[in-house]
């Protein structure tokens, strides 16, 4: 029998030398954790809770455990376990951690990567921007410039003259449509606001500074808490993103820590995931059960390791940094 | 035809769009930080030749397209649609509209083999061999020894194509042509 052809492609997606840079960048940020006293974990890559996340497809498979066949969740990020460390008494920690998504493919996504994702108790979400920023100067070779910040609505307001917020439905349904392209008649806000933002907004940012965007619509909270914008009594979600030229690089949040809250974002997601005709997840019960042990407050980050190497190294696209990206793999 | 979804994307693949069978040329999956993904898709409209650009929220589908190229043999024209035969051996024509036929008309010539486009098994697009050999059939007198300066004449071919041709080459001779760009190659 032959082997099917494989046109050369067992090689790597990244040159050697390219191999041997993302090292020295792994080195560098592991020295800053060193530095600052924030303690390297590893945690699970499956889990018996996945992210319900609507927006998340999450892989799992069924394996033999001490307890059977059962289900287990390739993790999206090791947010769960990590919460569950903190809430056990870790301390700061930090991990380099393979996370998986489905579907996520193109030239800043791949199946598997690697996120970096650390947590500070006590510390505020200002405080832990400027160590994410600080954190990206120290693995950037160049001055990225200085660190800026600029609330959500304020982006739309500047760049498409609306608000997120209070403009009406049917004109964000309008210019979504004309600008992607597409109709968006019966699509929802946020919809309408995420394409605007991948479309039309994210381009732009971060190209002359390292770019956090703070106050999100509290609709995108995901697991962070929410607040009142003492500007106009707006709920927002307490948590930024960090741009540089154009790339999404990390995503941070004052931490949710009530159980109950997050019991009720669990079921409101899968509700959500229902309507939209996706598959359930199973709810990591023992993150609740943590939270009601007691998580200290805080605040969190996930970064997108190898999208900040891909920008060090000013490669073009993702696989380029990584052994075998998932075409190769 | 089956639906595709946009998982499925890739260049190559024919969707129906707007009415039209398209082909994707690239795939593009963008998301924001949290929230819905999209796909930027660029695609080539078969029928007008137009490439559209066009925005899809990330798991919407479309209809595949029945289209499908197959090598066939130019024959003749009778003046409104131009014959092509398969190479299968069944002797079946195709009859090819000039909208269809569009700018290859100027490269057609008896007995070579064309990739035509069927949609629903309509000819929608023809696309001639790489390189072709044709005679020329008018070009000024060739300059004598010229063979390894530069600067070129036009000459007009069999086909009906004017093409670029170095100062040496005479009306009669067969050159090698790359219609992708309509440049001399070399002598055939």
């Amino acid at each position: 029998m032959t082997p099917p052809e494989t046109n050369g492609d067992w090689r790597p997606s990244a040159t050697l030398e390219t191999l041997r840079q993302r090292a020295r960048l792994l080195a560098r940020v592991r020295a800053f954790f060193a530095e600052r006293d924030v303690l390297e974990v590893e945690t699970p890559v499956l889990g018996h809770g996945g992210s319900t996340d609507a927006h998340l497809d999450s892989l799992s498979l069924t394996a033999t455990t001490p307890a059977g066949r059962e289900r287990l969740w390739l993790q999206t990020s090791p947010e769960f376990h990590m919460k569950r460390l903190l809430a056990a008494g870790s301390g700061p920690i930090f991990q380099l951690a393979r996370s998986f998504r489905d579907g996520e493919v193109g030239r800043r996504h791949n199946l598997e990567f690697t996120m970096l994702e650390w947590y500070r108790p006590a510390l505020s979400l200002e405080g832990l921007i400027e160590e994410c920023a600080a954190l990206i100067r120290h693995v950037l070779d160049r001055d990225p410039g200085p660190l800026t910040r600029r609330r959500y609505r304020d982006l739309f307001r500047e760049r498409l003259e609306v608000d997120p917020f209070t403009t009406p439905l049917e004109t964000l349904r309008e210019l979504s449509s004309a600008h992607g392209d597409l109709s968006m008649a019966d699509a929802e806000r946020e919809t309408c606001l995420d394409l605007l933002m991948s479309l039309v907004i994210e381009p732009e940012l971060g190209r002359q500074s390292i770019e956090a965007i703070v106050d999100y619509p509290a609709a995108q909270a995901a697991l962070a808490r929410r607040r009142i914008d003492p500007e106009d009594g707006a709920e927002v979600a307490a948590r930024f993103e960090i741009y540089l030229q154009g790339v999404e690089l990390a995503n941070g949040y004052d931490e949710l820590v009530d159980a109950d809250e997050q019991a009720a974002r669990f079921a409101s997601d899968n509700r959500q995931r229902e309507a939209l005709d996706k598959p359930m997840v199973d709810v990591d019960h023992r993150l609740v059960a943590a939270l009601e042990a007691g998580m200290p407050a805080g605040s969190g980050v996930a970064l997108g390791l190898d999208r900040l190497i891909q920008l060090a190294l000013g490669k073009a696209s993702l696989s380029e940094v990584m052994a075998f990206s998932t075409p190769r793999c | 035809m089956a639906n595709h979804s946009t998982n499925e994307f890739k260049g190559g693949l024919k969707v129906m769009l707007d009415g039209d069978p398209c082909n994707i040329l690239e795939n593009e999956y963008v998301k924001p930080g949290k929230g819905q993904a999209f796909n930027r898709v660029k695609l080539r409209n078969l029928i007008t030749g137009r490439v559209w650009e066009r925005t899809f929220k990330s798991g919407e589908s479309l209809e595949g397209a029945d289209v499908m190229d197959l090598d066939m043999e130019y024959v003749y024209t009778d003046g409104d649609m131009w014959h092509f035969m398969k190479t299968d051996g069944s002797f079946e024509q195709y009859a090819v509209d000039k909208k269809a036929i569009a700018d290859v008309e100027k490269w057609l010539k008896e007995q070579a083999v064309y990739t035509v486009t069927l949609w629903n098994d309509n000819a929608i697009a023809v696309t001639p061999p790489n390189f072709l050999e044709l005679e020329v059939t008018e070009t000024d007198p060739g300059l004598k020894g010229d063979t390894a300066q530069g600067g070129s004449k036009p000459a007009t071919l069999s086909s009906g194509a004017v093409v670029r041709v170095p100062l040496f080459i005479n009306q009669g001779e067969i050159l090698k042509i790359d219609t992708r760009n309509g440049e001399y190659v070399s002598r055939a």
